[in-house]
């Protein structure tokens, strides 16, 4: 059973005819093409930006109708699922007894499938790492009909592929993590605000010792030459009985015909964001949900961006050259009088990733969207690469729909090794685009 | 509703469908006891293991082919003693034949109505005994907008509906006064695996969120519920509209 349906990633740059079959049953992944010869993609919830999820003209293997748990051990916190569960659906899960992810991306609408697939790190990288070092297994199904069980010693060849692989190694049918032990689902949060980004790196080495989760928000308008104003949270997990949260979700109704997102508009938003959070600078207990997943109430807010869509940029810097590299990039986005409210700094820790093609080293990462502006958004992104390029940096290819393919093979030395583990029935407009199949 | 000592037992017929899974899922977060029963024994040892994880306070099953009449009889035993009596009762299994094919074939329609209808008529006559007799409880069967009113679109599938949903209003009269309740699901267009070849428009809607209703409406004991709400609305529209205009219409 197939269907032909417009998709676009959670950046909504293309809108573009694929055939869709879903996968429903863990035991029976049969993994059919539109047309002979058309090459597959696994896709789950569809909220990377750029087109690592995206196959135009191509088969996609929803995997959201694998929305099985298979086992939890509540005494020792690992839980067993299938790759279509969403991150949220293992929290709910989880957390009544006393279990978190032991790494969160931004947003828990990510199916867990994909958090692999992408190697996902979080707000606790420097003591976490990412995601695929609490992966204790996973199923791997290829197109050639076999299916591969692998872990960090099982297969472990198998294992660095696929996490981190963007779902080129063949399809996560399953896998088995190892989760966190939490107080509860409250975070007590410190919030630093900082003057210049020499600041920030102060505050954010002398935090990583005592506190878990450590992210900036920076603001990426005005300031030049050292003075760069922004806000440094940091976070625990504690124990906070019994106050009541009442999180609303709303959702963007409609896609506003232009975007929403300009040079005054960011300005503004900053300036406001800004002083309100320098206002309540100091310790608070706030819920998980805020904390990790800010946008979340606010379902579908990539409309924001308009019918043209967005895109997010986000590289790391290794540390050696982290405060001037990262003082180019802030000062040539906000030269450009474009970016978004949300700019995010984090520090990496020093933790080598399993995957063959993971994203963090350790230094400093920066991420924030884009509306898409055409040329002039394509030729800010030129001068930007430049800079990730000669500090020895490289793109995220969760979030990726520009960067060059020469960046790409620079920006990630093991390539090769993992072209041998490429699925042959398996391709994305991403992989296309980066490695020409 | 009578309430047995420790949580609440729940016995569903085609479990393995999309529908009847969220509903479980529902049930599982409260720590229901759930017993499942479906054709497919690997696909529902899985679903009985997501329901564990999910809170389910105890999970059995049993295989069981609907249209295998006589094996109803002993399926119903067995959960009927497992947790001597059930506090509720969702038949849930169902098949959509192609329209197109099933008009052309004698076979096909026959066999669409053993499974929509036949084998739900006997299921409920066998439990409504049982809840009449144990004097409460509520018997949920999902049957379809589709049978308000034959079209040529889907009368196949209307027809059974029509028959499951008839047998329901009169189960729903018969046992009021003995306080089991009959709750009769009309659920729209369902975006599940039967209904994979549909292309989906705004009036879809999703599995989750019509379990959400049916879960609801068992709660509280309502009779006649469509999901999402505004199927009644539409299909009273289409029930107001004349025979002798109908049959002119395309639907």
């Amino acid at each position: 059973m197939s269907a032909t349906q417009l998709v676009s990633s959670w950046g909504r740059l293309t809108r573009a005819p694929h055939t869709i079959i879903p996968l429903r049953e863990r035991g029976d992944v049969h993994l059919a093409r539109g047309a002979p010869g058309q090459a597959g993609l696994p896709f789950g919830n569809g909220r990377s930006y750029g087109d690592v999820c995206l196959n135009p003209a191509g088969t996609l293997w929803t995997t959201r109708g694998l929305d099985r748990f298979i086992a939890f051990d509540a005494d020792v916190g690992t839980i067993d699922c299938e790759a279509g569960v969403l991150l949220r659906e293992i929290i709910e899960v989880a957390l009544p007894h006393g279990w978190f992810l032991p790494v969160s991306p931004g947003t828990q609408f990510v199916t867990l499938g994909g958090a692999i697939a992408n190697d996902v790190h979080g707000k606790n990288h420097h003591r976490g790492g990412t995601i695929g070092e609490h992966v204790e297994s996973l199923q791997l199904q290829r197109t050639d009909g076999s299916r591969i069980a692998c872990g960090p010693v099982e297969a472990r060849d198998w294992f660095c592929a696929t996490v981190g692989g963007l779902g080129l190694t063949g399809v996560i049918v399953s896998a088995r993590l190892r989760l966190k032990r939490v107080p509860g689902p409250w975070i007590d949060v410190d919030t630093r605000p900082f003057a210049s980004l020499a600041e920030f790196f102060r505050l954010s080495q002398a935090s990583e010792l005592d506190w878990e989760h450590t992210v900036a928000w920076v603001d990426c308008c005005g300031g030049s030459q050292g003075r760069r104003r922004g806000l440094l949270f940091r976070g625990n997990h504690m124990d906070q009985p019994a106050l009541s949260t009442h999180a609303r979700t709303i959702r963007l109704p409609v896609s506003p015909p232009f975007s929403l997102i300009n040079s005054l508009s960011l300005r503004a938003f900053n300036q406001v964001y800004f002083h309100l959070n320098r206002m309540r600078a100091g310790r608070q207990i706030k819920h998980y949900r805020p904390f990790f997943y800010p946008l979340d109430n606010v379902l579908e807010w990539n409309r924001i961006y308009g019918p043209r869509g967005f895109y997010q940029y986000q590289c790391v810097v290794p540390a050696a050259v982290e405060l001037e590299a990262t003082g180019e990039l802030l000062d040539t986005i906000s030269a450009s009088g474009t970016g978004s409210f949300l700019a995010v700094l984090k520090t990496f820790g020093d933790r080598t990733p399993l995957g063959l093609l993971s994203f963090p080293i350790k230094g400093t990462t920066l991420a924030l969207d884009f509306p898409n502006l055409g040329d002039r958004t394509l030729k800010l992104f030129d001068r930007l690469n430049a800079v990730v390029r000669n500090a020895g940096g490289r793109i995220y290819a969760a979030k990726d729909a520009s960067m060059p393919r020469e960046m790409f093979e620079r920006g990630y030395p093991r390539l090769a090794e993992f072209a041998r583990y490429r699925d042959p029935g398996i391709s994305s407009a991403m992989s296309r685009r980066l490695t020409g199949s | 509703m009578i309430q047995s000592k420790g949580s609440l037992r729940i016995l569903i017929v085609g479990a393995n469908s999309a529908i009847a899974t969220e509903v479980a899922r529902r049930y599982a977060a409260r720590a229901a006891r759930i017993y499942l029963v479906a054709r497919r024994a690997q696909a529902l040892d899985a679903t009985a293991a997501d329901l564990r994880v999910r809170g389910a306070a105890e999970v059995a099953c049993a295989a069981m082919d609907a249209n295998d009449v006589e094996r109803h009889r002993s399926v119903l035993e067995a959960a009927w003693q497992m947790w001597s009596g059930l506090d509720v009762a969702l038949l849930a299994h169902g098949v959509l034949p192609d329209q197109a094919h099933a008009q052309q074939s004698v076979d096909e329609t026959l066999s669409t109505f053993d499974t929509n209808a036949r084998s739900v008529i006997a299921l409920l006559t066998d439990l409504a005994n049982r809840f009449e007799a144990q004097a409460g409880g509520t018997i949920a069967v999902i049957s379809s907008p589709a049978g308000d009113r034959g079209r040529a679109s889907n009368y196949v599938y209307g027809a059974a509906k029509a028959a499951v949903s008839n047998f329901a209003a009169g189960l729903r009269h018969r046992l009021f006064a003995s306080g089991v309740r009959v709750v009769t699901i009309l659920p729209g267009f369902v975006d599940t695996p039967m209904t994979a070849n549909f292309a989906k428009g705004p009036l879809w809607a999703s599995p989750a969120r019509v379990a959400r209703d049916i879960v609801a409406a068992i709660d509280v004991g309502r009779r006649v519920v469509y999901t999402p709400w505004f199927w009644r609305w539409i299909m009273l529209v289409i029930k107001l509209v004349p025979e002798r205009v109908f049959v002119r219409t395309r639907l």
